[in-house]
């Protein structure tokens, strides 16, 4: 398995690096033309005062040019369908083509959201279906599909809770309380709703530490904020009595939903407790990730929180479905429209490709490679909080680091020259060197085999060569990028051939 | 079981590595109170052969742009989408590929990524952009708290023909961060009143929204409000149709620290409004307030050109609560697909692109001219979408309309002064001569009828 060490070359990776689009073409050239106007002629000027000044410099190519320029640098990049991508906390599983291929229907595709319900039923009837479906997998009574990604659900969860406090009259209930293994965008979506986070210390074990919430817990607490399983991979067994100490002080649970893919019809957060919880279909659902979207961040919530959802509401009647405005009611907004309606589109295709036991499977297989992967890890990397971890592990690469010299950075740089993304790195921050690892249910058993392989591989190359390591990766299509730069002199957008570096 | 490989013999095998009986031991931590006695109530296991025929006989209940004529419009726009995107966007590399977390293995989405800023900053005139919001309202909100958090003030001006679902999101937004919002009224004309502008403005206004073409398709006298804002220290931020940026005077020539928009036009199904493409670029003083992701060009170790996620430390996973924004994920595929939209456009693309939507809007617009009992309210100059004022309620012909196979607009009664008459209607490149002749008989008829 060992790789030799390689120089500089035009094409590592066997892919080209691309000048940039604005640098190529022709005045003159074109790819899209318009449809002829066939009508009387018309008089279309407009003020001078209303006109840029000069035409937008956009370049000029073919459409072969464009479709190659584009294709090759696609080329440039590891996607999940060319290999192993064990992201933490991202759930990289497959993304099912029959998804897109009903998302793209000119039915669902071609609706505007101006279009009366009559025009819309198979929409709003797939819509209920899935909203129905979130509710059952998450015990909870009502579902908004607003949210367009999961920061953007907590940032909607939270509005709920705070609407809920003030709605009561307690305005004084301003403090929600994150563990400080959490993802940095709780704190963040906490702060946006004019609330304030207090950071919980974890106990020993990884898990909450209920002496600490006890003592944190008051007449200021709107709510708690919990991943569960957490970002260590752990259940929070002790949740039902953290959700009695929270609601006896007058807060709210809310579940960062973004590790639902370990639970699936084995625990659900309504039973836990939440009143909340946000879902991730770009991760639990596989819907493509698209490189950083577009992803859906739906949440569900118990029957009394109902009434704090945006509105419309999809509401049936004997077979017609309809959008109720709400008018009159106070709801809030955090969308245009009413979502990433093209994605919760593939994530019903996959609930119902699955079935009730087959989301089951999801999380059983999912659960079983990590902890296959994670067993068979032990002796190469330190496995943290290693008991009873689910769909993901953190490993830790601080006996790397005192023993060859060797970073966590350096052992993700070196995964990508043998074909795996790292996984996710320096989180949660709880954990010196972290490494992150979640494997997902549809990685075989083989390919699970070969990452063992590779960071036995790369242990042996740490002992031998750390340089080698430091250096990585040595096979992709750039080295490591001057990053220190990039944040120093921005060069956000192309204005010639390169003045960086 | 559907798109997992595991054999009875690997579960078997692996449960054997771990020492474990069952899969449900991995379970043990749950506690019992937590667990659905009776799994899920879900439907059974489909094949992808039935899925299809359930999914598939849904969108037929539906009827879309593609089989009803759209006059529709209001953010979201008919535009038509070359193949070659469909193309490029289908590509499993884009397809599902994460946030290019390891440029080394990522430099195709970011490359497309700085191509979609350098886009974005030629259109807009502003040098900065950032990789993509969810939606133009959100990107507006996003604007906004730029320029308060720029000018340290608490209180926006939002013009009163301004969409009204933006300003709905930005009231949920604002409201709970104690932000005060005042309207501009708008003028008989339509637009908003430069004058009544500078009556409102004052030392705690720290950001004047434009949104250019108002949401009754009016072109603003951008110079005069955004001179009104300069006076008064507050900040200009701009809600654009891009799609007129072939056209119109860019905001950074009025002098806009922000502009924001909604991009769908360029190479995105309209889906019931989502997913869409928000677009922010802002002043080069402004970037290190700017959300989300942005990529900068640098250099590899060994001299080669590429592409980083640059300015974390403006993000959440850096600065937890001190975050300027929460957002992480974003519209990524679509402003793969906006790149190549407006890579086949090319320079003389996007101005024939305009000047598509201004002819086909000027015909209808002189169509409806001639017809007895039709007004056109507004005098003032439109890029693709106006006000039409009918003498019976618009709410009627729409309906009228859709039996005719027509979707005729979208009726204003109760916003900024319209009445149950005015209907606003989009008009796009991909509606014909006969189309268009057809809306004037269809409104001859209702008329009549």
């Amino acid at each position: 398995m060992s790789q030799e060490r390689q120089g500089a070359t035009p094409a590592r990776w066997g892919a080209d690096l691309q000048t940039s689009l604005f640098a190529k073409g022709r005045a003159g050239r074109r790819a899209t033309t318009m449809p002829a106007w066939r009508g009387d002629a018309v008089d279309t000027r407009l003020p001078a005062g209303a006109l840029r000044a000069t035409p937008a410099d956009l370049p000029s190519l073919s459409e072969p040019e464009v479709l190659r320029h584009y294709t090759l640098l696609s080329n440039l990049n590891h996607h999940i369908e060319r290999g192993l991508y064990p992201l933490g906390s991202c759930t990289m599983k497959y993304n099912p083509r029959l998804n897109e291929k009903v998302a793209a229907l000119s039915g669902f595709a071609s609706l505007h959201p101006e279009q009366d319900e009559a025009d819309l039923q198979g929409l709003l009837c797939a819509l209920k279906l899935l909203q129905d479906a979130l509710c059952e997998i998450t015990g909870f009574a009502a579902c908004s599909l607003q949210p367009a990604a999961g920061a953007h659900g907590e940032y909607l969860g939270m509005q709920v809770i705070r609407a809920r406090h003030l709605d009561r009259g307690e305005s004084g209930r301003t403090e929600v309380l994150i563990p400080d293994s959490a993802h940095g965008t709780n704190p963040a979506s906490v702060v946006l709703t004019g609330m304030k986070p207090r950071t919980l210390k974890s106990g020993p074990d990884g898990r909450l530490d209920l002496a600490a919430l006890r003592a944190a817990v008051g007449p200021q607490t709107a709510g708690i904020m919990i991943t569960n399983p957490n970002t260590l991979g752990l259940f929070e067994c002790d949740i039902v009595e953290v959700a009695r100490i929270v609601h006896d002080a007058g807060g709210l649970l809310y579940m960062d939903g973004a590790n639902l893919n370990a639970i699936l019809g084995k625990a659900k957060p309504a039973l836990m407790g939440f009143d909340v919880v946000h879902l991730n279909l770009h991760k639990t659902f596989s819907t493509p990730h698209g490189g950083g979207g577009p992803g859906a961040g739906p949440i569900c919530v118990t029957e009394e929180l109902a009434c704090f959802l945006p509105a419309p509401i999809i509401r049936e009647d004997e077979g017609v479905y309809r959008l109720d405005d709400c008018a009159g009611e106070c709801r809030p907004s955090v969308h245009a429209y009413m979502g990433n309606t093209g994605v919760c589109l593939r994530a019903l295709t996959y609930i119902l490709r699955l079935g009730g036991d087959g989301l089951t499977r999801v999380s059983e297989r999912a659960v079983l490679n990590a902890n296959y992967l994670r067993r068979r890890l032990e002796g190469l990397l330190t496995v943290e909080h290693a008991e009873g971890t689910l769909h993901e592990f953190i490993a830790t690469g601080a006996d790397w680091k005192e023993r060859f010299g060797v970073r966590t950075l350096d052992i993700a740089k070196r995964m990508l020259d043998y074909g795996i993304h790292a996984p996710t790195i320096y989180f949660p921050l709880i954990v010196d060197e972290a490494i992150m690892v979640e494997p997902t249910e549809t990685e075989s058993k083989e390919t699970l085999d070969r990452f063992v392989d590779v960071v036995a591989a790369i242990r042996a190359e740490a002992e031998r060569d750390p340089d080698l390591l430091r250096t990585a990766p040595h096979t992709t299509p750039v080295s490591r990028l001057d990053e220190a730069a990039a944040a120093r002199r921005p060069d956000l957008s192309w204005l010639g051939p390169c003045n960086c570096g | 079981m559907p798109y997992t490989p595991h054999t009875a013999e690997d579960i078997r095998e692996m449960l054997d590595v771990l020492g474990l009986e069952t899969v449900d031991d991995l379970f043990r931590s749950l506690p019992a109170a937590v667990r659905p006695p009776a799994g899920l109530d879900l439907p059974p296991s489909l094949s992808e052969e039935e899925v299809w025929r359930v999914m598939s006989n849904l969108a037929a209940l539906n009827a879309g742009q593609d089989e009803l004529v759209s006059f529709l419009g209001g953010g979201v726009y008919d535009a038509a989408i070359p193949a070659a995107v469909e193309a490029v966007v289908s590509r499993s590399e884009f397809l599902t590929a994460y946030t290019p977390y390891q440029p080394e293995v990522s430099q195709g989405t970011l490359q497309v990524i700085y191509e979609w800023q350098t886009f974005v900053t030629r259109l807009t005139g502003l040098p900065v952009a950032n990789a993509s919001m969810y939606d133009g309202s959100t990107a507006l909100v996003e604007g906004v708290r730029m320029a308060l958090g720029r000018t340290g003030r608490d209180a926006v001006v939002l013009p009163a023909a301004l969409n009204p679902r933006h300003r709905r999101v930005l009231e949920t937004n604002l409201a709970s961060e104690g932000v005060t919002i005042l309207t501009a009224p708008a003028a008989a004309a339509g637009t908003t009143d430069p004058a009544a502008l500078r009556a409102l403005l004052d030392g705690r206004v720290g950001a004047v929204v434009i949104q250019n073409p108002n949401h009754l398709g009016l072109i603003e006298p951008v110079d005069a409000l955004a001179a009104a804002a300069r006076d008064a220290g507050a900040l200009v931020v701009a809600s654009v149709n891009p799609v007129s940026l072939s056209l119109l005077k860019t905001p950074a020539e009025y002098g806009a620290a922000v502009a924001t928009g909604e991009a769908q036009p360029f190479g995105v199904p309209c889906g019931w409004g989502g997913p869409l493409l928000g677009f922010l670029s802002c002043s080069d003083d402004l970037k290190r307030l700017i959300p989300g992701r942005v990529v900068g060009r640098t250099v590899d170790h060994d001299g080669r050109e590429g592409y980083v996620l640059t300015l974390q430390t403006r993000e959440q996973h850096i600065r937890r609560e001190k975050a300027t924004s929460n957002i992480c994920s974003n519209q990524g595929l679509n402003m793969a697909r906006g790149t190549v939209y407006l890579a086949l456009l090319g320079a003389e693309g996007l101005r024939e692109l305009g000047e598509a939507n201004r002819v086909r809007c000027e015909a209808l617009r002189a169509i409806l001219r001639g017809i007895a009992g039709v007004k056109l309210p507004f005098d003032g100059p439109v890029f693709n979408e106006f006000v039409v004022r009918l003498p019976r309620p618009a709410r009627e012909f729409r309906a009228f309309a859709r039996e005719q196979g027509v979707l005729a607009g979208i009726p204003l009664d109760g916003f900024a002064g319209c009445g149950p008459g005015d209907l606003l209607v989009a008009v796009t490149e991909r509606r014909t001569a006969d189309e268009i002749e057809h809306f004037g008989n269809v409104l001859r008829d209702f008329l009549e009828s």
